[in-house]
Formats: structure tokens, C-alpha cells, sequence
């Protein structure tokens, strides 16, 4: 048994004749904070992608808590309890932020057609629970006034906190952001970083994060992992990364 | 116990006594139309869980349809013990039959999104059709005749309205539940549904299933007021009539599909008087027009995803 709650272990993703992911590993042990970055078209998104089983890897193993991922689909991943926010906010947009976060408890929910159908006790009791808990991480967010609106009419900044709050609805242990600053002021960004930090405290939550906001990585990650045309070229805590040699030249080239 | 019943059963009760009216005041050409708009009502709705609620786009709910109606008529000719209360058993069965060719056909094809899984609804439609054409055990193209129908306008309305009830209650409190978000959750984002846990495929199944049994159910219905189907009855046209009945009430409006049903099933009959006055015949040009209009003006369906209700509501607020 080994403390790391993800471990990836040589996945690579061709397309064609495109590797846009090549051998990569990299493991994240049980709450911590990773990060994951690369300038553009790295392979990062793509590396999430695999993660949750939207592709599947041409090699490689996945292990979340020791159980290989590989040919999963993406709701059973979902379920062993590793979720995900997107880069191009996904939330259903014509639904209200309740619902938004009701629907993420879907899985837990035991009741068949015919409870909701012949509206049995089991029916109600889980249903009063599902509220309650989805009102309930939306007050974390301070999202819980705006739970009969619609997730369309919320600004930018809360659609990605929704986002965040409906990942965490699926009760998750291992939590990927995509970019979950893009987008944002400085303001926006700093107390993102903190709802972050106080989520990833209060639901003893590991987190592996995408970001280009360095300032949002190098502040709240321990762990990072660079990326550079599918291949990783570095990993280490921020103070390795920002003096490493080969990521100052995957970001800004090679002196000629 | 008692919230379960006490909806459907007022409703009920509300019905009859509509029911007990048209039966006194009405003659019999316009009491058949009340019939074929409370069949195109079951269809319109069950078809609106498809479409409305978890966004596919059906296009052979006709082929379901013709399923129930040919079971129940066969059973209900050829077997004596199925007359008079027995046509119970052959609606359900009709159902069942359908929904169990529902499961077959959405299995494959609910992985295909929107045109291509239109175009295969639709093949499968036909398919269904030029099948039953081609059975001699079922009448071949002269289809089945001598389907004993209810002794009365009123038996067979309750009986049409028992169902409309049932098919109405069955979705409306499915869609409200945490399957119905399940199916929204479809429709609005497949990909971050999955995400979020849900099974989508298993999700689109369970709705096209439960949206074939009620189709068959209308079938039945149908087949048992007409006393005589036929395959040239169950053809595309008849598809896409539900299809539009559930675009002009509104995509996830169990309320518009109802009044679409009824709105479209009156509106061509409506329209003959006119022929009187004009002398020619401009009834469906008419009719197209005002669908046209409906749609530019209400873009959304004639009540989007609100329910008469809302409307009803926001109505009052505005007045008060």
C-alpha cells in the first residue's frame, strides 16, 4: 500500500500521429495541494481528460487509491470520488444554481422511479437530505440567496465557485481544477486562493490544479508538475521550479 | 399515502365531470375530436421526456405508437377473454411491448446526438411500419378491422383520461425527482453531467423507455376508438405532428405539450368552416401559418419551460 492517493504511471495519449501526452508519471499523495502547469498546449487539459475518462489512455495506469482507472467511464470515476471543474465553464447553464448542485448528489441517492413516481417516505427523507446538503456547501460559498436563480445570470467569478461547489456535491476526495482563475482580477483571484485553501482544510480534500496565474500556483501549491509538449520536463515545490532551467526555457525559449 | 392519490384523483374527478358535460352537449363527430386530443396529449407528453426534458430528438414516436396499437388490437380480436375490462390488459401489454422495443432501439442508438439520432429514430419508425405491411398475421396494408370499442363516449373518454392522468403524474413527478434533474442534466451538458456522476446513457435509456410504454399506451387507446388501424395510420407524418405538438408548447412543458395537443388537433378542424366562406380549400395553409406565427412570436414554444401555472401566476402578480 503506498500513501499516494493518485498515481499515474507512464499514461500516453496518442491521436494520430500526435502524442499529446508522452509517458508521463507523477503521483499526489493523500491532501496535498499540486499543481499542474506548462505553457499553452502542453498537454494539461488533455491530462485531465485522461484523469476523468473522457479519453483513454493508448498506455499507462491509473491508480486512485489503488484502483486502476483505465476503462472506466467517467461517472464511475465520478463515484470513486475524483471530479472536476472545467476550463470553459460547463455548469447547466438553463437550470438554477440549486439544481446545479442537486444534480451532482445524484449518485448517492438510493430511490428508484417508482419512489419519486408513488412519492414514498424514502422518496422525501433522501430528497430533504439532498437539499440540505446542497444548501448547505452553498452557504460555504456564500452562493445560498442565489439558489433559485439561474446559473446563466450568476457573474463570472460565482459561475466558477458554483463549479467548484458542484464538484464537491459529489462528495469527492481527489478534486481537479482547470484554470479555475481564468478570467479573474487580481481581487477574485486572492479569494479564490482562499476558498481554495479553506475547502481543501474543511473537507480534507486533495487537489490537483491547472493554472497559468503563477501567482495562484507558486503561492498555494506544494507540489508542482511542469508540462511541455506532452512531456514532463519538471516537478518539485515552487522554489525548485522558478530557478529550473529547463521550465524558464520551455516558457521563454532558449537564448540563441 | 393519501398525497400520492390526491392530485390524480382530483384531477380525475374534475375530468369526468367535464367529461359528463361534453357527453350531454357535444355530438359525436366533436366528441372523437376531444378522444384524438387526449391520445395526441398521451403522446405529446411522453414524447416531451424524450425531447423536452433530456434533449434527444425522436423521430419515430409513431413506430412506438403503432407497436401498442397493433398488440392491444391483436389481443383484443382475437382473444374473447379480453373484451370488456380486458382491454386494461392489452393497453399495458401494448405498452410493455413498446417499451421493450423502446429499450432495443435506444440502447444502440441513444449513443448518436441529436440529427444522426434523429435519422435513426426515424429509419426506425419505418422500419416498424413496412414490418407490420409486410405480416400477414397482423392484416398486412389492410390492417386490423373490428377492434371492439367502449360502449359508450363517456367509458372511453374516462378511460383515455384515466391514462392522460397517469402518463401526466408519471413524468411530471419523475421530472421533478433527483432522475428527472438526471435527464435536464442531459439535455443542458452531457459532458459535465458525466462528470458530476451520472450515468447519461443509462439516463437517455430510462427516459426513451418510459416515453415508448406511454406511447403504446396512446396506440392502444387509439386502436380500441377507431376500431381499425392500419399501417398507412403509424407513418412519419404522424412523428413529426408530435414532434411539433411538443416544439410549439414548449420543450419541458408537460402543460404546453397538453394545450399544443389540443391546439393542433382542433386548430385543422376549426379551420373547416372557412372552406364554406372562401370556397376553396386554404385550411392547411392556414394552419402552417399560424404555426409559423406561433413559433416567430414565441420562439420558445407557446409556454418555454414554464407551466401554465407559472404563467398563471405571473399573470396575477402583474394584475395585482
Amino acid at each position: 500500500m503506498s500513501a499516494n492517493l493518485l498515481e499515474v504511471k507512464n499514461i500516453t495519449m496518442q491521436f494520430g500521429g500526435l502524442k499529446a501526452v508522452d509517458s508521463l508519471s507523477f503521483s499526489i499523495p493523500k491532501g496535498q495541494l499540486a499543481g499542474l502547469i506548462g505553457p499553452n498546449g502542453a498537454g494539461k487539459t488533455t491530462v485531465f481528460n485522461i484523469l476523468t475518462g473522457v479519453y483513454q489512455p493508448t498506455k499507462g495506469e491509473i491508480l486512485l487509491n489503488n484502483e486502476n482507472l483505465v476503462g472506466k467511464k467517467t461517472y464511475q470515476i465520478s463515484d470513486l470520488g475524483m471530479t472536476r471543474t472545467f476550463q470553459n465553464i460547463r455548469l447547466f447553464k438553463n437550470l438554477t444554481v440549486l439544481e446545479n448542485v442537486l444534480i451532482a448528489t445524484h449518485q448517492h441517492i438510493s430511490y428508484g422511479h417508482l419512489d419519486s413516481i408513488l412519492l414514498t417516505n424514502k422518496y422525501k427523507k433522501q430528497e430533504t437530505e439532498m437539499h440540505n446538503k446542497a444548501i448547505e456547501l452553498l452557504k460555504i460559498f456564500h452562493l445560498e440567496s442565489k439558489a433559485h436563480e439561474k446559473a446563466s445570470s450568476l457573474p463570472y467569478g460565482e459561475q466558477r465557485k458554483l463549479e467548484i461547489v458542484r464538484a464537491m456535491a459529489t462528495d469527492p476526495c481527489l478534486i481537479l481544477l482547470d484554470e479555475p482563475a481564468a478570467g479573474m482580477n487580481h481581487s477574485e483571484t486572492h479569494h479564490l486562493m482562499e476558498t481554495i485553501a479553506k475547502i481543501r482544510q474543511d473537507f480534507k480534500l486533495t487537489i490537483l490544479l491547472i493554472e497559468h496565474d503563477m501567482k495562484l500556483v507558486m503561492g498555494i501549491c506544494e507540489n508542482i508538475t511542469v508540462l511541455d509538449h506532452g512531456v514532463k520536463i519538471d516537478e518539485g515545490p515552487a522554489k525548485k521550479i522558478q530557478i529550473s532551467e529547463k521550465v524558464i526555457q520551455a516558457y521563454l525559449g532558449v537564448e540563441a | 399515502m393519501i398525497n400520492t392519490f390526491k392530485a390524480p384523483v382530483l384531477t380525475m374527478i374534475v375530468l369526468l365531470i367535464i367529461g359528463i358535460a361534453l357527453d350531454l352537449g357535444l355530438n359525436a363527430y366533436i366528441q372523437l375530436m376531444v378522444l384524438y386530443a387526449i391520445i395526441n396529449a398521451i403522446l405529446a407528453m411522453s414524447l416531451n421526456l424524450v425531447s423536452g426534458y433530456t434533449g434527444q430528438f425522436s423521430l419515430g414516436h409513431a413506430g412506438f405508437m403503432a407497436i401498442g396499437a397493433y398488440v392491444s388490437a391483436y389481443f383484443s380480436t382475437r382473444f374473447p377473454f379480453f373484451a370488456g375490462l380486458g382491454i386494461i390488459f392489452t393497453t399495458v401489454g401494448g405498452g410493455l411491448l413498446a417499451a421493450f422495443a423502446g429499450w432495443l432501439v435506444g440502447l444502440p442508438s441513444l449513443r448518436l446526438k441529436g440529427d444522426y439520432l434523429a435519422i435513426v429514430t426515424l429509419g426506425f419508425g419505418e422500419i416498424i411500419r413496412v414490418a407490420l405491411l409486410n405480416m400477414n398475421a397482423l392484416g398486412g396494408a389492410r390492417g386490423i378491422s373490428g377492434i371492439p370499442s367502449f360502449p359508450s363516449f363517456l367509458i372511453s373518454y374516462s378511460y383515455a383520461c384515466a391514462w392522460a392522468v397517469i402518463c401526466f403524474f408519471v413524468i411530471w413527478r419523475l421530472v421533478k425527482s433527483s432522475h428527472g434533474r438526471g435527464f435536464l442534466s442531459v439535455r443542458e451538458d452531457e459532458i459535465a453531467a458525466q462528470a458530476m456522476g451520472i450515468n447519461t446513457t443509462q439516463m437517455k435509456v430510462h427516459a426513451f423507455v418510459i416515453s415508448s410504454f406511454f406511447a403504446g399506451i396512446a396506440g392502444a387507446i387509439f386502436s380500441h376508438i377507431t376500431n381499425y388501424i392500419s399501417p398507412s395510420t403509424f407513418t412519419f407524418l404522424l412523428s413529426v405532428n408530435v414532434v411539433i405538438m411538443v416544439v410549439l408548447g414548449g420543450m419541458g412543458s408537460m402543460t404546453g405539450s397538453i394545450t399544443a395537443a389540443i391546439f393542433i388537433t382542433a386548430m385543422p378542424e376549426l379551420l373547416r368552416s372557412l372552406q364554406d366562406i372562401t370556397g376553396i380549400d386554404l385550411r392547411m395553409v392556414i394552419y402552417s401559418l399560424l404555426l409559423i406565427f406561433v413559433m416567430i412570436l414565441r420562439p420558445k414554444g407557446l409556454f418555454g419551460e414554464s407551466e401554465i401555472t407559472d404563467v398563471w401566476r405571473k399573470y396575477v402578480r402583474k394584475s395585482a
